[in-house]
């Protein structure tokens, strides 16, 4: 074996490796907010296009976008564009486009509410019940395009869009139909009973705020959202399954030379994704509504990829994601009281997305650029040390 | 007379490389003329200065009596020229015809006039007697019929002279056949060929002319019935070959690699077959031959990636056949690959997961499920000083450091795991002097330490300079086993070209 390097060398390898760590987070920072500015900008342009002050229009969504009940409709919002976020990361960690988030949630949303709804079980079980359903369908749904690629090479994307329409606009309809009944003009399963619900954070928020949160009730699945963040962490960064993974997105030729299976990896990964997405429904069905219907909200499949780019796939940087997210479509709910249609918003989300792809990828060139002359300054350095006696 | 096509004194540089030194070659009207060389020896550069898709920096192209100049392979196919490339470029859901006229469709009125399409083809497919049925979709074709529609698309482009480069690498023996048939008639028909091959005895047999490049020059051009198949093996390899160096024999009678009967096929093409090997502890076991033999699949099926079609690999008497590449791995089979962009390195990522990669189950990467970064930066860290890589340190991504550097990281990955046999495809491919010599002092030490290394390479001076053995694999099959310390070259070439015919027993 070889000596240890001395202590001080090793110190500063330790402080420069966590430096090149810091600055490469900030840039990314710096890029996603530039980004953000940018889509402002452009929105500014359509404001006055359309006949209307950029200025009122942004102060007055500051305005309301920073009363406490916009915050918590904010937490409320990006919880499930966070989960949906998750799902698509984990497929995007080994280059796998898992699409089909949107049916995946959907069709878990109908199943669990329908057996949460049919039972009456001890709090636990019955919300472990839930969750088990809604996992389990979601990891089902996904598993299906996993099945169909490693078997017969049809490309995720294909197949996921494909089961978003079946499971969308089939199964969910058909569901309904089966074992929905009608209240209030639509077709709805039956409600969740207390035993299966989770309870409003307003009482902590007071706590803090000593503020009364008028009508908005804070969800508590939002802790379940951070939960999944820390576990997802973990999991990809400092896991042997979650190396295997990376490696795979990263290189698959080099992940199977180093023994990772393909076909198990990619079945992994989407049964993984399939099982997150499946969360995605639940914040509103346990939180909220406490029913699955036509009236249960749709699209965070989608939002989720957005959310997803936009945090380049890291815990942190989607948490961040979903909750500009969250905070544009609440904020933006003030322009449509002024006159102008809050379908802006769906254009800053837009441009958003556009910028931040591109800056992302300055970014990354810029490091990648930074750090080959670093190594290659330090085999120079390391070649003139050695040419001195 | 003029000649069909005359190149001289061609001269192409790529950064640190003379592709091409001042080449010429002469191509008469109506003949079949090979081109001979080793792997880099500068033929395929050589083809695509004539095919338009390089700009040679020195020299002249002649077509005819006029001299040319090509910028794209528009301009020669617009002078007669066609190339068939390796690889096909046919659409696999479309029909013969529609590939063929892909890009050159005949109009009438806006619309393709399939009709007069199909007439041209059968012109074509009756002239030259490439007989294949227009309607047939490609997908539904064998290799051997690919190329033929290959052909009708360059010659219904109007080519006169035709480049192929290597075409009977993807063949089997009988579609061979086919081809020089095929070959013949177009020679017939007027048509000249220029090819591009390693096969000796093919060449022979269906060249008129021979033409030989060695490190990117010219060496020379013979007539078959003027010289013998050793006569065209040296002139291939060069005459002279390093002497290895002395030194004892580390070898012991511990046998650590067992393969026996091993065949590897690909769809239906046998491309392993019948191999019988074995390597002991402390022994170093070249493989030589020329490129696209089997090397490669041989390789994969041996670590675990290629499931074999028939036989047998034991590590160590145990019998690995059916086992995934992780179990092999940890079970100390440690890999080199040929290529370390796509197998062997992860360029976005840092240094010490570089380090991990195909050990990630093992100490000190890992402890249980879980990732243990401390010590796969020490062992990183290990790593770059023992096997001397230059990098600021662990945490630099792969892509950061230069060849050589990622090279000697991938061997000191592998030889610092303890690996039992090492599986080494050209340990030293496209890095530098210095890094290549301290890649071979540790495959010595390793060696002397008792390791067990099957060395697969296309450099013969690291076959010789290393191997206690050397074998000789030729379409997939090992034809020779020789003494690295008595061979001359024109054996080892006649061997790699299959000059000499093969042996009936084993």
């Amino acid at each position: 074996m070889n000596e240890a390097p001395p202590a001080a060398s090793r110190l500063r390898r330790l402080v420069e490796a966590r430096g090149v760590v810091g600055r490469t987070a900030l840039l990314n920072l710096a890029a996603g907010l530039v980004a953000i500015a940018f889509s402002l900008a452009v929105a500014s342009v359509v404001f006055v296009i359309s006949g209307n002050s950029p200025i009122a229009a942004y102060s007055d969504m500051f305005e309301f976008g920073s009363r406490l009940e916009s915050w918590i409709s904010t937490v409320n919002r990006a919880t499930p564009l966070y989960l949906s976020g998750v799902a698509v990361a984990i497929g995007f960690k080994m280059n796998l486009f898992n699409i089909g988030v949107e049916g995946q949630y959907r069709l878990a949303a109908l199943l669990a509410a329908v057996v949460g709804g049919a039972l009456s079980l001890p709090i636990p079980l019955h919300i472990g019940l839930i969750f088990v359903v809604a996992m389990g369908t979601g990891a089902i749904w996904a598993g299906i395009a996993a099945f169909l690629k490693t078997t017969r090479g049809v490309h995720e994307v294909i197949s996921t869009i494909m089961l978003n329409f079946i499971a969308g606009s089939f199964l969910v309809a058909f569901g309904l139909r089966v074992f929905g009944t009608v209240r209030q003009g639509n077709l709805r399963t039956d409600e969740i009973a207390e035993s299966g619900r989770f309870p409003s954070l307003n009482p902590l928020i007071e706590l803090f705020f000593r503020e009364p949160t008028g009508a908005a009730s804070m969800h508590s699945f939002a802790l379940v959202a951070v939960a999944v963040g820390i576990l997802y962490y973990l999991f990809v960064f400092r896991t042997r399954p979650g190396y295997d993974l990376r490696v795979t997105g990263v290189n698959s030729l080099a992940a199977q030379a180093g023994g990772v299976a393909p076909r198990r990896m990619i079945m992994q990964a989407m049964l993984l994704s399939g099982a997150v997405a499946g969360l995605v429904g639940l914040p509103e069905l346990l939180n909220f509504s406490h029913e699955f219907s036509f009236d249960s909200t749709t699209e965070l499949g989608f939002d989720g990829i957005a959310v997803a780019l936009l945090g380049r796939n890291h815990p942190v940087g989607i948490a961040i994601g979903a909750l500009v997210f969250g905070w544009l479509d609440r904020a933006g709910q003030i322009l449509d009281l002024q006159g102008i249609s809050p379908s802006i918003i769906e254009i800053v989300k837009g441009v958003i997305i556009l910028s931040a792809v591109i800056a992302y990828e300055v970014v990354t060139r810029y490091r990648e650029a930074q750090q080959t002359r670093a190594a290659a300054a330090a085999t120079a350095g390391l070649e003139l040390e050695a040419a001195a006696p | 007379m003029a000649a069909a096509v005359e190149l001289e004194g061609i001269t192409k540089r790529f950064p640190g490389v003379v592709a091409n030194d001042r080449v010429s070659l002469r191509v008469e009207p109506g003949e079949i003329h090979a081109v001979c060389g080793e792997n880099g020896a500068g033929k395929s550069t050589l083809m695509k200065v004539l095919y338009g898709m390089l700009k040679p920096d020195e020299g002249r192209i002649l077509v005819g009596d006029d001299e040319v100049e090509l910028h794209s392979p528009k301009d020669a196919i617009g002078l007669g020229i066609g190339m068939l490339h390796q690889n096909f470029m046919l659409a696999d859901n479309l029909s013969v015809l529609e590939n063929v006229i892909l890009g050159a469709e005949p109009t009438a009125d806006m619309r393709i006039d399939y009709a007069r399409a199909r007439a041209r083809i059968g012109e074509l497919s009756e002239a030259y007697g490439l007989d294949i049925a227009p309607d047939t979709l490609v997908e539904s074709l064998g290799v051997g019929q690919r190329q033929r529609v290959e052909i009708i698309k360059v010659l219904y482009r109007g080519a006169r002279i035709l480049i192929l480069d290597e075409p009977t690498a993807v063949l089997v023996p009988q579609e061979v056949e086919e081809l020089f048939q095929n070959m013949r008639e177009l020679k017939a028909a007027g048509e000249t060929i220029l090819f591009i091959d390693h096969k000796l005895d093919e060449v022979l047999e269906i060249a008129d002319t021979i033409t030989v490049l060695r490190s990117g020059r010219t060496v020379a051009t013979v007539k078959p019935e003027d010289v013998t198949s050793r006569e065209l093996a040296e002139l291939m390899v060069g005459s002279e070959l390093p002497t290895p160096e002395t030194r004892g024999a580390t070898v012991t009678d511990q046998v650590m690699l067992s393969v026996e009967g091993l065949a590897v096929s690909d769809e239906d093409r046998v491309i392993v077959d019948d191999v019988n090997l074995e390597i002991r502890c402390g022994e170093i076991v070249g493989v030589a031959g020329v490129e696209g033999n089997g090397q490669g699949a041989l390789v994969e099926a041996l670590l675990g990636i290629r499931e074999p079609s028939a036989g047998t690999i034991r590590l160590d008497g145990t019998d690995i056949t059916h086992w995934p590449v992780r179990r092999r791995r940890e079970h100390g089979v440690g890999y080199i690959p040929e290529d370390r962009h796509r197998r062997g390195l992860l360029p976005p990522s840092p240094l010490w997961e570089n380090t991990m990669l195909g050990h990630q189950t093992e100490e000190p990467f890992t402890r249980g499920i879980w990732i243990n970064r401390r010590g796969a930066r020490a062992r990183t860290e290990a790593v770059i000083e023992d096997y001397d890589v230059r990098t600021p340190g662990p945490d630099v991504p792969g892509l950061a450091l230069s060849g050589g550097n990622q090279q000697k990281l991938i061997v000191g990955r592998e030889m610092s795991a303890a690996p039992r046999l090492l599986i080494a495809a050209h340990p030293t491919r496209g890095i530098d002097v210095g890094a290549q010599a301290a890649v071979w002092d540790q495959l010595r030490t390793a060696r002397a330490a008792g390791l067990a290394v099957l060395l697969v390479s296309a450099d013969l001076e690291e076959l010789i300079g290393l191997s206690d053995r050397l074998v000789v694999i030729l379409r997939g099959r090992l034809v020779a086993e020789v003494d690295p310390h008595r061979v001359t070259a024109e054996e080892l070439g006649s061997h790699m070209t299959g000059a000499v015919p093969e042996p009936t027993d084993g």
